[in-house]
């Protein structure tokens, strides 16, 4: 079994975190995810220029940059983190010119060597799947696919064609950190998805707390919650792996208990 | 237009790829929206009264044609080739970018879009979407980098005047890039009842081709112009390039005259070797703004800062048919520096009476660098893509005179 596999098979609904890569002490980060009950965690890969992202995770990846982290380092992490950490899947998630500009059988090869189990690419839709999809899927890498509010039913299966480990549900038409969706569509829309797929089904975008959580984990496989530990990291810097592991138990805490799910 | 199946004019191919350039790297969320803008192009190009509105706006509203004027004491100074202008400064709001926007608030029109949206780096496409928003009612929001907005005031009161909101963007190097980003960033939010007029050949398909068929009245009147003239075609075309939209348009109607030598004219700010906008001479292949194409990086694949002391060209990267057309050696991309720029920016200004704008004085410096080395029964055309009003406090102070 992949460890997504094994993720989505827990008896209860899945903690997805994501935090940005070389913002603030991500090694300690990382652990305290882990250690506060997240499922599958996202580690973002820092981008001059994040088109689909809100004002937190934007500095983010500036605050990254400007210590200097590189592509190198971002793997470094993830082998790192794959020795300490066997289970837990680490997708890495980020921008198409960072990941194809040495080639994309060059990326697929190294997140295989890390031990990263998917990949989340933006701006890498289906009709552009040539880029990098082929490539990760022959390294033995999940693609991740995205799916949104305008994604209509006519395009849902060029989505899912390709597509593997499990499928994002961005819940509102908009950029990371900003208002939730209602629980109404995103209720509609997970049925309409899980109708469609077998992938296990996660929905994330302007998810901040235990108590939004909850209600979308009654009806979704996992919960990604992003800008919400990012402005721990950034108010509390190279300190902030205990505020992490505290705030990722409170969400773990109201989304593993919100169903139980029969194994 | 013929599609031979040779021409060089028939791209994009159906997925929005000029040879490995260009296509659609946008997220999923504006994935459907993009696919719906290509099918009501399709439709607008099939329609009759879709070009007959265009066509008397230009004609009308713009000033159409705009002159291809003989630059008979520039060319005596050179002593070579003959150099013709063509005198898109002339055009209503001072630039080419305006036949873009009458084209794309046609088509937010034609798709029932209520708001627009643009970016701008100097100001010239903001005050050209500004101005057909107020010329349709509809409202307008302006993305400009922070900075950008600092140093041009004016464009900035123009737009404001025009009845646009500008938004000055505070992310990143707060320069034309981020002003993109930002833009992008709303247009995802705002998919269902906006329209982003994109100011130059780059973006997601179908952008670079509908931006390049708006523009291409350049290369077509030109091309009647000098026929008219000279009675033959030109030997040589000489554009500037930011993003390369009046390039590709003087230059797109010529591309299968095989007899024509064609210029694109990138920034080479301070130097090749120090900061500039060249991505051509100085950038690789990557993705950026929704397409592949040639671009400022370093090896990790994160983009790099462009400078250019003209504005319009200050762009880390290019429009994607532009990196066909240089791959394949149809266009030869030549980098032109910001002092040569100035000096020819005064030099056209003293000796023909006309104020380039400074990205059009790049073309106007690789014209004098070139035409002396022609025949003087040589004829090439230079774009003057805009004039140079807006660019007189930026000349002043490279000048060191306090106005
Ligand atoms: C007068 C003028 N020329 C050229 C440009 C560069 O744009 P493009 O390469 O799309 O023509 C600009 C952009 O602002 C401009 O204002």
């Amino acid at each position: 079994m992949t460890r997504f596999a094994a993720s989505f098979a827990k008896p209860h609904p899945a903690l997805v975190a994501f935090i940005t890569a070389g913002d603030g002490d991500t090694a300690a980060n990382l652990d305290a995810l882990v250690a506060g009950g997240a499922d599958v965690i996202e580690l973002g890969m820092p981008f001059t220029d994040p088109m689909a992202d809100g004002p937190a995770i934007q500095a983010a990846n500036l605050r990254s940059l400007a210590k200097g982290t590189t592509t190198a380092d971002i793997f470094a992490i993830a082998s790192a983190f794959r020795q300490r950490h066997p289970e837990t899947p680490l997708v890495l998630m980020g921008y198409a010119n960072p990941m194809t500009i040495r080639g994309s059988d060059w990326f697929a090869a190294e997140c295989a060597k890390a031990g990263v189990d998917g990949v989340i690419c933006v701006d890498i839709p289906s009709e552009e799947d040539a880029e990098l999809g082929p490539s990760l899927r022959a390294a033995g890498v999940d693609l991740i696919r995205l799916a949104t509010p305008t994604t209509d039913p006519a395009r849902l299966p060029a989505v899912l064609d390709g597509a593997g480990g499990f499928l994002y549900y961005v819940s509102v038409a908009g950029i990371t950190g900003q208002q939730q969706a209602a629980q109404a569509s995103i209720d509609e829309a997970v049925a309409r998805l899980k109708a469609a797929t077998d992938l296990p089904v996660a929905v994330g975008f302007g998810v901040r707390t235990p108590e939004q959580a909850a209600p979308i984990a009654k009806v979704a496989d996992g919960v990604v919650v992003g800008s919400a530990f990012i402005d721990i990291i950034a108010q509390h810097g190279d300190a902030a792996a205990p505020y992490v592991e505290t705030f990722t138990r409170s969400l773990a805490d109201a989304i593993h208990g919100a169903k139980e799910i029969a194994a | 237009m013929t599609d031979l199946p040779n021409s060089l004019r028939s791209g994009p191919d159906e997925r929005g790829h000029f040879g490995q350039f260009g296509g659609r790297y946008v997220a999923e969320t504006l994935m459907p929206l993009i696919l719906d803008l290509e099918r009501h192009y399709r439709a607008a190009q099939a329609d009759p009264a879709f070009k007959a509105e265009f066509d008397y706006l230009l004609k009308h509203y713009v000033g159409r044609p705009s002159p291809l004027w003989f630059a008979e004491r520039l060319t005596e100074h050179l002593g070579g080739a003959k150099i013709y202008l063509k005198r898109e400064d002339l055009n209503h709001t001072g630039a080419h970018k305006i036949n873009n926007c009458i084209g794309q608030i046609l088509l937010a029109k034609r798709m029932g879009k209520t708001k627009i949206i643009a970016e701008t780096g100097a100001g010239q496409h903001g005050v050209a979407t500004a101005t057909v928003a107020a010329l349709f009612g509809l409202p307008c929001t302006i993305f400009m980098g922070a900075v950008d907005v600092a140093r041009q005031q004016p464009n900035v009161f123009r737009m404001k005047l025009l009845g646009a909101e500008v938004v000055a963007v505070e992310s990143g190097a707060k320069t034309l890039k981020d002003a993109m980003n930002e833009a992008l960033r709303h247009w995802v939010a705002n998919v269902h009842d906006t329209f982003y007029i994109i100011g130059t050949v780059a973006g997601p398909h179908p952008y670079p081709e509908l931006v390049r068929d708006f523009q291409s009245v350049i290369g077509d009147e030109a091309r009647e112009q000098i026929l008219e003239a000279e009675g033959r075609l030109p030997d040589m075309l000489i554009a500037p390039v930011g993003g390369g939209s009046n390039a590709i348009g003087l230059f797109h109607p010529f591309l299968d005259d095989a007899d024509v030598e064609i210029v694109g004219v990138e920034a080479a700010g301070e130097g090749l070797d120090k900061k500039h906008a060249a991505s051509l001479a100085g950038g690789r292949p990557g993705i950026l703004h929704g397409n592949k194409t040639y671009l400022l990086q370093d090896e990790d694949g994160q983009i790099t800062e462009a400078h250019s002391i003209s504005a319009g060209l200050d762009y880390p990267g290019i429009g994607p048919e532009h990196s066909w057309l240089h791959e394949i050696g149809r266009v030869r991309y030549e980098p032109v520096t910001d002092d040569e720029a100035l000096a020819s920016f005064q030099k056209l200004t003293k000796l023909e009476g006309i104020i380039p704008a400074l990205e059009s004085a790049h073309a106007i410096a690789a014209a004098e660098r070139i035409a002396p080395t022609l025949g003087k029964d040589k004829i090439i055309i230079v774009n003057c893509s805009g004039r140079g009003d807006k660019d007189i406090f930026t000349v002043a102070d490279a000048l060191g005179v306090e106005l």
